[in-house]
């Protein structure tokens, strides 16, 4: 750590070396062996890059128009059916997405993080651990990222804090039913209990003063009972004026097939909220169970009651959010199928861009602090003598200087997330592959899943290409200077 | 003097005045802390889900190892070593991404140097053109080569015998493609400050154009061989996509493969994934460390890739 990503000041990327010097560079003699010479010295890369890149750009130009064996000619039937293909389009969606959001976050988050790092004794250090995830592949930040938003809350960090922070909120109970998981309150009831209203269970029989009510209750898991420490059952006696009675797990491993019976081998179930009802359906009293699972409303009236063991009982906790999932974070639902396809943006998208943050910010934070290095600090004094404010010199001075370096931070992760693929295929799991999927995805996945497949694959690599044609003239300008 | 003085005196009042602008320097470390703290927590995950046992992985979170380092172990690291160079093992993909990953950048290294050289040194017309093609080049997508490229390789097979598809130098030639114009924009860049007197003495003393290349400029440019190796051996390092097209069914794969194939199995295997993900930045971490000047100059000249 001790070197850390100091902020080179050499070359900035918006000041490369441009063309016109090379001229200058000519030495007046050399004879044609010499010029020949050099020439062979090309040879090599001139080689590789006509057979291996060249010829390849041509040819896919030429596959696109072919059919999936590139033997016959369809003509442009493989970008009609690019334009029909609704995972396709989808794909072209995702591409939208990541390109209007992906490359003004970095540059923005690179800008904050290199002019406040500048500010601070531990610069090196904390550029370093910024920078630190570009050396990962992005097949590896993947994987990492995939386990930090997984759905359950014992694997994914995220998850695990939303739950924290909503069990604060909103705490679940202490017999939490899963409804999502499609669990219900009713089938907790085994003897002397039934469904009641809005997930709360009710004794099936009434009781007046002086009862005592058993009330069994089964699927209730081990872990749960360790939870809850619960103890064996233990029925508490009868009194005059007084309902009493028992919530008991209805299961004895003794005798396993018996319900309906309390044995000595079965737990109380204590903690649980219990509620006198009066034949009008009005709370008379409450109570808790206690260790033994055993419950005693004192004082009863003349009439019959009902017990009810409360919902919030039941009440579960929170169960995650699926931030690997295809589900929209816009509201599309009144739209038809195919405006929905498109307009919505998938919450996989943005914990895939968060991940890919992750990634590129130290690469954003480094350009643009040489960037900043390379400031004409003369400039800054002199709005700082003419008593300019520091954001004023920030708006005026330092960011129309830093202009060309935040454009080339900008275009260059324009082309990257065009291109984005590894961290797709990684992170989202399979089933919401196709709602994340991008345009490079399609070319992998119609191209070469199950041998190779030309055409189509061939005119959705000529869309990318064209995709990056703008970025490549920006940077042959550039450099032309 | 007076100057000095006033340059000295201003800069304390403005940043009296930036007060409302940024956050007071206390404030701004613990901001910036937290920042670094964010971006530690996946790595710190990763590392900690390599250490713990496979079977607490779904029990609880790997964060409750922070409060319980009892529960690390090194087991997962000796199970995944002990397979050995297994065929399909972390440590065969270890070795496969070594096998492609240093041709490919010795060959970039040193073939970008040649064509740097002919580009600035050597006197032939259309070389400016040339170069700006290279330049157009830095940005083609690979996605547009691929199939192309393996109808070449099967092609070369037909005639040949030899087909280069399915193999690991196949994925070594398309890298190598790939990895050139960039290697060539570096390498000019740094040679268009190399003074001429210095070839024209060797010139004078009836010096070859392969003894100056070797002799005066190779030398001369380590420091931009040096980055441009180490760009070229983390980019090919961690591809993913030029090895799935062109390994096809090839039993050696490198580690992004290794790892990408654990995801696919049933339930992924997340001991298997953390302990392999590890295994796999290794490498790249220790070059990075070792020669991270080269690396950020190497990234700050070529940020247009």
């Amino acid at each position: 750590m001790a070197v850390g990503v100091s902020t080179p000041t050499a070359s900035t990327p918006g000041a490369t070396a441009r063309v016109v010097p090379s001229t200058g560079k000519s030495t007046g003699g050399g004879g044609f062996r010499d010029q020949l010479g050099s020439l062979g010295f090309l040879a090599p890369a001139a080689i590789w890059l006509l057979v291996i890149t060249l010829y390849p750009v041509v040819a896919t130009f030429r596959n696109s128009v072919f059919d999936e064996s590139a033997t016959s000619y369809v003509g442009l039937h493989n970008y009609q059916a690019i334009f029909s293909t609704a995972s396709i389009l989808v794909s072209f969606r995702n591409n939208v997405i990541w390109v209007i959001v992906f490359p003004f976050l970095v540059t923005f988050l690179g800008l904050v993080f290199a002019v406040l790092s500048e500010r601070i004794r531990w610069s090196t250090a904390f550029k370093t651990i910024v920078f630190i995830p570009i050396v990962f592949s992005a097949t590896a930040s993947a994987l990492i990222w995939r386990s930090i938003f997984d759905l359950d809350p014992h694997i994914g960090m995220v998850n695990a804090a939303v739950q924290t922070a909503s069990g604060w909120v909103n705490p679940p109970g202490l017999y939490p039913v899963n409804r999502g998981a499609g669990q219900t309150v009713a089938a907790l009831a085994s003897s002397g209990l039934e469904r009641g209203p809005s997930n709360s269970l009710e004794s099936t029989s009434t009781a007046t003063a002086g009862d005592t009510l058993e009330l069994g209750m089964i699927g209730i898991n081990a872990t749960t009972l360790q939870l809850v420490g619960a103890q064996s059952a233990v029925e508490p006696s009868a009194s005059s004026g007084a309902i009493t009675g028992l919530v008991y797990r209805d299961f004895s491993p003794s005798h396993p097939t018996i319900r309906g019976q309390v044995f000595p081998d079965e737990d109380g179930l204590p903690g649980l909220k219990l509620t006198l009802l009066g034949a009008d359906g009005t709370s008379a009293a409450t109570t808790t169970s206690d260790q033994h699972g055993g419950f005693r409303f004192a004082g009863v009236g003349s009439g019959s009651f009902l017990v009810r063991i409360d919902s919030s009982n039941f009440r579960s906790g929170f169960t995650g959010i699926f931030w690997l999932g295809g589900q929209s974070l816009t509201p599309t639902a009144s739209l038809s199928q195919t405006a929905q396809a498109l307009l919505s943006v998938p919450l996989i998208d943005l914990s895939m861009i968060i991940a890919y943050l992750w990634i590129w910010a130290g690469f954003s934070m480094v350009v643009i602090g040489a960037g900043l290095a390379a400031l004409n600090r003369e400039l800054l004094e002199a709005g700082r003598v003419d008593g300019a404010t520091e954001f004023q010199i920030f708006r005026r001075i330092t960011m129309p200087m830093l202009a060309p370096v935040l454009v080339v931070v900008f275009v260059t992760m324009i082309i990257n997330v065009l291109k984005v693929f590894d961290i797709i295929i990684n992170m989202a799991p399979g089933a919401s592959q196709g709602d994340a999927s991008t345009l490079a995805l399609e070319i992998f996945n119609s191209g070469f899943t199950g041998g190779i497949h030309s055409g189509l694959a061939s005119a959705l690599a000529v869309i990318l290409f064209l995709l990056v044609i703008p970025a490549m003239v920006s940077n042959v300008r550039r450099i032309r200077g | 003097m007076s100057v000095v003085a006033v340059t000295r005196a201003v800069p304390a009042t403005a940043r009296r005045r930036g007060i409302s602008f940024l956050p007071s320097r206390s404030g701004l470390n613990i901001v910036l802390a937290v920042i670094a703290l964010f971006w530690l927590v996946p790595t710190i995950g990763l590392t900690i889900i390599s250490l713990r046992p496979e079977s607490l992985f779904q029990q609880s979170g790997w964060w409750t190892a922070l409060t319980a380092p009892a529960q690390l172990t090194l087991q997962n690291y000796v199970t995944l070593l002990s397979q050995g160079l297994a065929t399909g093992g972390v440590l065969d993909s270890l070795t496969t991404s070594l096998a492609i990953t240093l041709p490919a950048t010795i060959l970039v290294v040193v073939i970008s140097g040649m064509a740097a050289y002919s580009l600035v040194f050597g006197q032939w017309r259309g070389r400016d053109v040339v170069f700006l093609l290279i330049v157009a080049l830095l940005v083609v997508p690979i996605q547009v080569a691929l199939i192309p490229v393996v109808q070449i390789f099967r092609g070369f097979g037909s005639i040949t015998g030899f087909n280069p598809y399915g193999t690991l130098l196949g994925v070594v030639i398309f890298h190598v493609a790939f990895g050139l114009p960039f290697g060539i924009f570096l390498m000019r860049n740094f040679y268009i400050g190399i003074p001429n007197d210095l070839l024209e003495a060797g010139r004078i003393d009836g010096a070859g154009q392969w003894t100056l290349f070797q002799r005066v400029v190779l030398p001369l440019s380590l420091p931009a061989a040096m980055s441009l190796a180490i760009f070229q051996f983390i980019w090919v390092w961690n591809d993913l996509l030029v090895a799935l097209v062109f390994l096809g069914g090839n039993a050696h794969h490198p580690l992004t493969i290794f790892l990408l194939n654990q995801t696919r199995t049933f339930a992924a295997d997340y001991w298997i994934i953390s302990t392999g993900a590890m295994i796999s930045v290794f490498i790249p971490l220790i070059v990075f460390f070792a020669l991270q000047r080269y690396f950020v100059q190497g990234m700050l000249a070529g940020a247009v890739k």
